[in-house]
C-alpha cells in the first residue's frame, strides 16, 4: 500500500542531473573589434581558415559574429589570398 | 608618393641563381623609375593551393616599395612580359596596412636576430656545458662510492 503513493511521484516527472540549457546561447561578437586588430593580412592563410567553411567558401555574418566593416576586410583578404594560391577557390575537406 | 606591396610567384623550375636573378631584374625596373625599395621577402618554394600552369610549387617574393602611382603599370607590364612569372599582386597599402607591414617587418626581424643568438648560442653552449659536466661526473661517482 505505501509503495503504490509513492510511485505516481516519481512517474510524473523526469530529474536531471544537471538542469537543461534550454535558451543559453553566446552572444556572439566581432572578434577584430574586441582584439584591436585593425588590418587583416591575407599573408597568414591558416587564420583567415576561421573564416571559412569545409569547401573553403566565406562564412557568412550571421555565424561569425564579425562586423560588417571587418567582414569586408575578411573578404578582401580570403581573395587576395586565392589569387595568390595561398587558399584554394575551391575544396573539400579543407580542415 | 604611395606606399605599395607586391607578391609574384615564379615557376620552380628555375635555378636558385635565376630565381635571385630575376628578383634582382624586378627590383632593377622599380629603382629604375624611382621607386625606394623598402622591404623584401623571400619565401621560398612554396606549396600552391591549387595548380597554376600545371604547376604544384612556385617561388613566392614580397616586395614593399614607395612610389608614384604609374609605376604600378610599369611594374605589372614587366611582370607580364615575364614568362618565368606566373602570378602576381600589386595593391596600395592604406594607413593600417601600411602601420601592420611595419610591426610585422620588426617582428621578423627581431624573429631572425633570435635564430642568430640561439644558433651562436647551440655553438657556444656544447664548450660552456662540457666543463661543469666533467666536474660534476667525479662528485657523482664518488657520491655513489660513499653510499655503498
Amino acid at each position: 500500500m505505501a509503495q503504490e503513493q509513492v510511485r505516481p511521484n516519481n512517474q510524473g516527472e523526469i530529474r536531471y542531473l544537471t538542469p537543461m540549457s534550454v535558451d543559453t546561447r553566446k552572444k556572439k561578437y566581432c572578434r577584430f573589434k574586441r582584439s584591436g586588430i585593425k588590418y587583416i593580412d591575407y599573408k597568414d592563410p591558416e587564420f583567415l581558415k576561421k573564416f571559412l567553411n569545409e569547401q573553403g567558401k566565406i562564412l557568412p555574418r550571421r555565424i561569425t559574429g564579425t562586423s560588417l566593416k571587418f567582414q569586408r576586410r575578411v573578404a578582401k583578404a580570403v581573395k587576395r589570398a586565392r589569387h595568390l594560391a595561398l587558399l584554394p577557390y575551391v575544396t573539400d575537406l579543407m580542415k | 608618393m604611395n606606399k605599395y606591396e607586391t607578391v609574384f610567384i615564379l615557376t620552380p623550375v628555375l635555378s636558385d641563381d635565376q630565381m635571385k636573378e630575376t628578383v634582382e631584374k624586378f627590383k632593377s625596373v622599380l629603382t629604375d623609375n624611382g621607386a625606394t625599395i623598402e622591404n623584401e621577402e623571400n619565401w621560398g618554394l612554396r606549396k600552391l593551393a591549387y595548380p597554376i600552369e600545371n604547376k604544384n610549387t612556385g617561388f613566392y617574393t614580397l616586395i614593399e616599395f614607395e612610389g608614384e602611382p604609374t609605376i604600378v603599370d610599369k611594374l605589372e607590364t614587366a611582370f607580364r612580359r615575364d614568362e618565368k612569372v606566373i602570378r602576381f599582386l600589386t595593391f596600395r597599402l592604406d594607413k593600417f596596412a601600411a602601420e601592420y607591414a611595419v610591426k610585422r617587418r620588426a617582428v621578423r626581424k627581431a624573429k631572425q636576430e633570435e635564430r642568430a643568438a640561439a644558433e651562436a648560442a647551440a655553438a657556444e653552449a656544447p664548450a660552456v656545458e662540457e666543463a661543469p659536466a666533467v666536474v660534476e661526473a667525479p662528485a657523482t661517482e664518488a657520491n655513489a662510492e660513499t653510499k655503498e
